[in-house]
């Protein structure tokens, strides 16, 4: 990734904006494919490793007008196609391009309600980024416009206008709507319920609100500031939210519904059920799900050692099993918890693994060792104390039902890795409170909840989306079924749709 | 909501707090714990045993010792404070029906979570026994509430102060060797106690239920922090338990990862010590 520093990216892109600015009008499509690409400024590797700051550290304006300008506003828009929410990516690069932010932004909160999020965690490289024709024109996918990082940019820039930027409301209709969990989907359902005038009540078990923002993607990756601005802007909507309210257990969902007066639910309960791997040894003190280290460093702030009251044992050698944004996540939270090494294995290759680029880059910046077709079979330790992790070796056998080539072990090449810290950090499935204390609602055989096209699910009036729906996936797939759900919820309650 | 509106003293370091919780006490059913966290942005989340509840009155009970920095923060919270996050009613209620003839087991706080569930089996038509023990008379706690459940009651203490001088084990192999035998045991108390009350029963045959208490973090099934092995498989003590079959739970494997944070606890106690203290010795001098 980048090696020059912040300082040097933001001269040459100002140099570059006084240059191209006067032309803007004329250039050509040659042209702005000539256009280098903006590269995010970072914290250098060796000292953020030891922060909890914000890796990226964001374009300046300059930089998001230089890179706005490669777009080459072409007619089919193939990156609007990749968009889980159809954002107008032309449109909104357009008005970033002419340097006006708060049109583009406008444009982006039409189909987005979290673009500080999305700009941040998205997948662009498998999303809008995926089929942009520059991209594929400098034949190199890194090279498509930086979409995301514009998002961001604009984002950020207008949350540094503090003006609080709250969405109107429909006159009130005396229609009551709940909302479970407070991540994604459900900040996105509340939002577009409350606008119509409906009361919204948001119940989250833990503490504070935000969901996974809150207590799986860590600060270094999501300031916890930008999570609470969405929260807070719900709050100045009108929205109720209720902390340590953990429905199918501090009240019923179905008592909800029947006898506290909600005219209807949306389920954001997301995929918090830990998968462990079922191994021998994964019960030894030291090895955790990636949910708990998380929510230990990021929810219960472990890295600040003074004040913290929920630790994270002090490790040598960290071993995390995964190949995703988690284990990702636990990775990199490791190292700047003091792990002298931390190691990440995976079973398939880095071009199997499911993370984003950027993470998979960040990490081995930051000096997290790759160990790949390699996985756990035990985890051994000394007086019920982890001491090392026994790994086999694999190769890639025929695709399975992912599409991904499948991991075939190689018999007799088992080797011993030492470790006294053991991240699982292999995946989660949907929490099943929700269906256990609630039979009306049918679950696949993974536990996620069945949703028909309108996000309703097999109990009249209760909708869901998100992970719980999904399995684990992405912040903008929960938004998208959370606006999709809304709209129904909407119509339903108004009475323009069964 | 979540206000202390009485708080009482049991014994040297064991309180009993009434606190304003509707909702929580109109669902709770024995067995079931809460969380408490006494500061939302850095405050440790720990599971305390619903002792009681009045849902007519919206409150609940709950009894605990002072043993770390966070149940010694608890304990300084007086009438009228509030307890800043309550999270509950949380875990699988006791599986309640006709047995025949409960002896239930309490070791010293375990008293206090097991009291519901000898009323609500007392209440399902058992002939009720109950053990107490502690170490010492100081620590019998609720021993007039036993006594209005129990058809048997046996209190026991370590030094003999109180009651039998005995652990509580005695008269428990005892009881299993009647004829005929108690249909069910139910052991609370320190994860050792526990331990060694289905070794007793185990010989015998007897059910055993213990109700374990890990380090929990959610509470609700989204961390694993909670886990233990019974039997063969991996139960999550917030979701699966909070009771499990005595002679199938791996205690050694509970106890080693309840001591995990070991050296950090000591030292966040010693440092609440050292703290209350130093703030004695300046409201003195400030008296002085």
């Amino acid at each position: 990734m980048s090696h020059k520093t912040p300082e040097e990216l933001a001269a040459e892109a100002k140099r570059l904006l006084t240059d191209i600015e006067p032309r803007q009008a004329t250039l050509k499509p040659r042209d702005r494919m000539a256009i280098p690409p903006q590269e995010m400024p970072a914290q250098d590797p060796m000292v953020r490793r030891g922060n909890m700051n914000e890796v990226a550290t964001g374009y300046t304006a300059a930089q998001a007008r230089v890179e706005a300008m490669r777009c080459l506003q072409c007619k089919n828009a193939p990156c609007m196609e990749g968009c889980p929410v159809r954002i107008n990516i032309p449109a909104f690069l357009k008005a970033a391009a002419d340097g006006d932010f708060s049109n583009a932004i406008s444009i982006i909160k039409q189909n987005s309600l979290l673009p500080a999020v999305c700009g941040r965690v998205c997948p662009q490289e498998t999303q809008c980024q995926a089929p942009c024709t520059v991209g594929k024109g400098l034949k190199d996918i890194s090279k498509a416009v930086a979409i995301g990082r514009v998002e961001r940019f604009v984002a950020d820039w207008l949350a540094e206008q503090q003006k609080q930027d709250t969405p109107g409301i429909k006159p009130a209709t005396g229609k009551k709507v709940a909302i479970i969990g407070s991540g994604p989907a459900s900040i996105t359902a509340a939002a577009d319920i409350r606008r119509e005038g409906h009361a919204v009540t948001m119940f989250e078990a833990f503490h504070k609100p935000g969901g996974v923002l809150m207590y799986g993607i860590p600060e270094f990756r999501l300031p916890k500031r930008i999570v609470e601005q969405e929260i807070e802007t719900l709050k100045r909507m009108g929205v109720e939210v209720r902390t340590n309210f953990v429905v199918g257990r501090t009240r019923k969902l179905k008592d909800l519904l029947e006898q506290d007066g909600f005219d209807a639910a949306f389920v954001g309960t997301g995929a918090g059920l830990p998968k462990f791997m079922n191994i021998e040894g994964e019960n030894l003190v030291g090895v955790y799900s990636a949910n708990e280290y998380l929510t230990r460093v990021n929810l219960m702030k472990a890295y600040d050692r003074d004040r913290a009251s929920t630790p994270i044992l002090p490790s040598k050698k960290t071993v995390v099993a995964g190949g995703g944004n988690v284990a990702m996540d636990a990775a990199r939270s490791a190292l700047r918890m003091g792990a002298e090494e931390v190691h990440l294995v995976y079973r398939r290759t880095e071009a199997e693994m499911p993370a984003r680029v950027e993470e998979v880059a960040h990490a081995k910046e930051e000096g997290v060792i790759f160990h790949l077709l390699q996985n756990p079979v035990r985890i051994l330790g000394e007086k019920g104390i982890v001491t090392a992790v026994e790994c086999l070796r694999y190769e890639l056998g025929a695709p399975d039902d992912s599409g991904r080539r499948r991991p075939v072990a190689i018999k007799g090449s088992e080797f011993l890795m030492e470790a006294d810290t053991v991240i699982i950090a292999i995946g989660n499935d949907s929490n099943p409170l929700i269906k256990q204390t609630t039979t009306e609602i049918e679950v696949n055989k993974y536990g996620n909840i069945i949703i028909d096209e309108n996000g309703q699910t097999t109990l009249p009036r209760v909708y869901a989306g998100g992970d719980i729906v999904l399995g684990a996936a992405t912040v903008i797939l929960a938004m998208g079924q959370g606006r999709r759900a809304a709209e129904s919820i909407n119509a339903m309650l108004a009475g323009t749709q069964p | 909501m979540n206000r202390i509106v009485e708080k009482i003293q049991l014994s040297d370091d064991v309180f009993r707090l009434k606190v304003e919780a509707p909702l929580i006490a109109h669902e709770r059913k024995a067995g079931q714990f809460v969380i408490v966290q006494l500061d939302t942005n850095f405050g440790e989340r720990i599971p305390l045993t619903i002792a009681d509840a009045d849902p007519a009155a919206g409150t609940i009970t709950l009894i605990f010792q002072a043993v770390g920095h966070t149940t010694h923060k608890l304990a300084d919270l007086n009438t009228g404070d509030r307890i800043e996050n309550l999270l509950g009613p949380l875990g699988r209620p006791t599986h309640i029906e006709k047995f025949g003839t409960a002896v239930c087991i309490g070791g010293g706080i375990g008293v206090a979570p097991l009291h519901p569930i000898a009323q609500a089996l007392k209440a399902a038509g058992n002939r009720m026994v109950i053990i107490m023990g502690a170490r010492t008379k100081n620590l019998l706690i609720m021993e007039p509430e036993m006594r209005r459940i129990a058809d048997e009651l046996i209190i026991c203490t370590d030094d003999g102060s109180c009651g039998r001088k005995a652990l509580v084990t005695e008269p428990l192999k005892e009881i299993c060797q009647r004829t005929p035998p108690p249909d069910i045991a139910v052991a609370i108390g320190p994860p050792i106690m526990m331990k060694f009350c289905a070794e007793a029963t185990r010989p015998f045959k007897v059910h055993t239920m213990v109700s374990l208490n890990t380090i929990m973090i959610d509470g609700t099934g989204m961390c694993g922090g909670c886990r233990v092995t019974v039997g063969k498989e991996t139960k999550f003590v917030c979701v699966d338990g909070p009771e499990f079959d005595g002679h199938l739970v791996d205690f050694d494997n509970m106890i080693t990862r309840l001591g995990a944070y070991k050296t950090q606890e000591k030292k966040a106690h010693d440092q609440c010590h050292l703290e209350a203290e130093v703030a004695a010795l300046a409201k003195k001098q400030g008296a002085g």
